[in-house]
């Protein structure tokens, strides 16, 4: 027998959890498709551990409606859910093997011994630690810590799997590693998958879609690239990658940043305040004639920093506001790049142009 | 590969650069070491070395002042002593067992309260500890006693009829020691009941283990080590106690310490006494032994794993 689920979609409804007067979730509602890799995102403090752990029924919320499938389970507790968890720190028993571990959720099951071994046999060789079963959990390293923490949450073949930032104490190589083989094992396994991280670049490698959180409210859900190409508020704008906010003033129908007036292919938000974001990589240093359909900034170089394969400048605009940014280095063209000081032209295309709310 | 990688056979090691100094350095850096550990080495060379030396020596020493094993051919040959061995054991291991049964939960409940809770309750477990043993065991006396305040009240809200003997035998021995030991069991077991990380009830739960069988699967295999060091620390405080069964076992329970004082003060029989002493520091330090192949000792001080 293979380890194959079934999965099962997650509606979160209006979930509401106060500490004291502070909101850790402030009605929030999420629908998670069936079998889909969803990465709640944020910084510390902004709701995501919250919302996992009222998912997994370690936390009590104030209020809301929690479905599985078609199954109400908001006030189920942890151990009715079956559902896999794969912990912060593992949370692999010390006091048990690897294959103890492993057949735990199994036993829990009453499932008979002989067929146990089968599936941790197998449940190992899915994370790549064929033959370590015996081990002790303090003679394994970290990643393979975090393997064992994951044989052992998918193993009883769970229709959910949650996933509480698995990667954080991992070396960075080892956590790109792994951040390529849970997608594919996603992928095979097909459960539905609620990821946590506070991690962006882990999270747009991941997931199916993002959800963005800040103080207990979700920010924005969306794919990956949507999220990246189309922010829909400045936090998110910050959050996600690397970006520099201009003002920006409505003068009648056009729309004015550091003196230009701005030409966009992107819809506009019918917002009062608006600002313009640019992207390090989007915008770009004019050398010789310019593009109708691009917004032209005079600015001045007060920094040139050389990071291996690419470079990233600094302009300061008029009014002093720094711009970053960022191009490939390709044969010499570092030298013949203009030096702190000198006035440069920067271009940016009306496709790229992307103005979202400030607030 | 071009690059060949130098292993340490490859030079010679002990006349290399500096070699001579520096190994002259380490060797300095260890006698300087040695020297600071002195002190306490001297200390312990005086209050325990030569003692327990003279204890063994007086062991071995007859009635006539020659040397002769007659001391340990008489616990042999005499029952009383086989009783005092036995009576030993009971009351200790009986102690042991009513600590773990009052102990266990008791510290499992401190281990679950909120810290300023739970320092309060450590506060009232250790309160005993900063009072005399004797006035301790006197105040077992004067409570437990036949016109004692336990019988006058429980005779007065009509539980009982007679007065109940509560000392002057087993019973009160071991209220009395189960006393005064229980803070030995209950600081290394609540020790490793704080250590267990919380997530890992929660991965239990989660992966489908009720309460009480993430108590008995995860919980309890936990909180063995702390709960063994705990119930050997009492077994082998006990094997020794005498105040506590002098007093509140009224001459009905005779433990060995109790004739270890009889022996001196009753036989003026150093030699007696001394092999008393030996024989139970040999069944402490095997008891020690033996347990700790079992069991990682380092425990005993409490904390976790």
């Amino acid at each position: 027998m293979t380890i194959k689920t079934e999965a099962l979609p997650i509606t979160v409804r209006h979930v509401t959890k106060t500490y004291g007067s502070v909101y850790a979730l402030d009605d929030v509602s999420i629908d998670v498709k069936q079998g889909e890799f969803l990465t709640l995102l944020g910084p510390s403090g902004s709701g995501k551990t919250t919302l996992l752990m009222v998912l997994a029924g370690f936390t009590r919320p104030d209020q809301g409606s929690l479905l599985f499938g078609d199954d109400e389970v908001i006030r189920k507790p942890p151990h009715l859910r079956n559902l896999g968890m794969v912990f912060q720190n593992y949370a692999l028993f010390p006091h048990m093997t690897v294959a103890g571990n492993v057949g735990y959720p199994l036993r829990l099951r009453k499932i008979p011994k002989s067929e146990i071994a089968d599936r941790v046999t197998e449940a190992l060789q899915l994370v790549q630690l064929d033959g370590l079963g015996e081990r002790r959990i303090d003679q394994l390293s970290g990643g393979q810590k975090q393997r064992v923490a994951l044989a052992r949450s998918i193993v009883f073949e769970p229709r959910i799997l949650l996933m509480d930032e698995p990667l954080s104490a991992l070396d960075k190589k080892l956590r790109d590693q792994m951040q390529i083989e849970l997608r594919r094992l996603h992928e095979r396994l097909g459960m539905t998958t609620v990821y946590v991280t506070h991690d962006q670049r882990e999270a747009l490698t991941m997931s199916d879609r993002i959800a963005v959180l800040n103080n207990g409210k979700i920010m924005q859900l969306a794919t990956p690239q949507d999220l990246y190409d189309f922010p829909q508020n400045k936090f998110v704008a910050d959050f996600i990658g690397e970006s520099t906010f201009l003002n920006v003033e409505k003068s009648g129908r056009s729309l004015m940043a550091a003196g230009v007036k701005l030409k966009t292919s992107q819809p506009i938000p019918n917002k009062d305040k608006l600002a313009l974001l640019i992207r390090p990589e989007r915008i770009r240093i004019l050398e010789t004639k310019t593009d109708r359909n691009m917004n032209v900034f005079d600015a001045v170089v007060s920094n040139l920093v050389y990071q291996g394969d690419s470079f990233l400048l600094y302009a300061n605009l008029g009014d002093s506001t720094e711009i970053a940014i960022r191009g490939t280095i390709q044969s010499d063209n570092f030298s013949r790049l203009p030096k702190p000081g000198e006035p440069i032209r920067l271009g940016l295309e009306a496709s790229d142009t992307l103005v979202i709310p400030d607030e | 590969m071009s690059n060949t990688i130098s292993t340490p056979d490859s030079h010679n090691a002990t006349d290399g650069l500096n070699a001579k100094g520096l190994r002259q350095d380490e060797w300095l850096e260890r006698l300087k070491l040695f020297g600071l550990s002195s002190p306490a080495l001297i200390l312990i060379l005086v209050i325990l070395v030569i003692p327990v030396g003279w204890l063994f020596y007086v062991s071995f020493i007859g009635a006539d002042g020659s040397f002769s094993l007659e001391n340990y051919e008489r616990m042999i040959a005499s029952k009383s002593y086989a009783r005092i061995f036995k009576t030993t054991f009971q009351v200790s291991i009986l102690t042991t067992i009513l600590c773990i049964l009052i102990g266990y939960p008791l510290a499992y409940f401190m281990s679950q309260l909120p810290s300023k809770l739970a320092n309060l309750c450590m506060i009232t477990v250790l309160l005993p500890f900063w009072t005399s043993l004797l006035v301790r065991t006197y105040a077992w006396l004067v409570l437990l006693q036949k016109k004692g305040l336990v019988n006058d009240w429980g005779i007065s809200l009509g539980l009982w009829e007679d007065p109940i003997k509560f000392v002057h035998n087993l019973n009160g021995t071991l209220i009395g020691m189960v006393h005064i030991m229980l803070p030995f069991l209950i600081l290394p077991t609540y020790g490793a009941m704080k250590a267990i990380d919380k997530d890992y009830l929660k991965a239990a739960s989660n992966l489908g283990a009720s309460p009480v069988r993430s108590f008995w699967t995860v919980f309890f295999p936990l909180t063995t080590p702390g709960l063994f060091a705990g119930s050997l620390m009492v077994f082998v405080l006990c094997l020794g106690f005498f105040v506590t069964p002098a007093v509140l076992g009224g001459g009905k329970v005779i433990m060995v310490s109790m004739k270890i004082v009889s022996n001196i003060e009753l036989f003026v029989n150093w030699g007696a006494a001394s092999a008393l002493g030996v024989v139970l520091l040999v069944i402490t330090i095997a008891t020690l032994w033996i347990a700790s192949r079992f069991l990682n000792l380092n425990n005993i001080a409490g904390g976790g794993h």
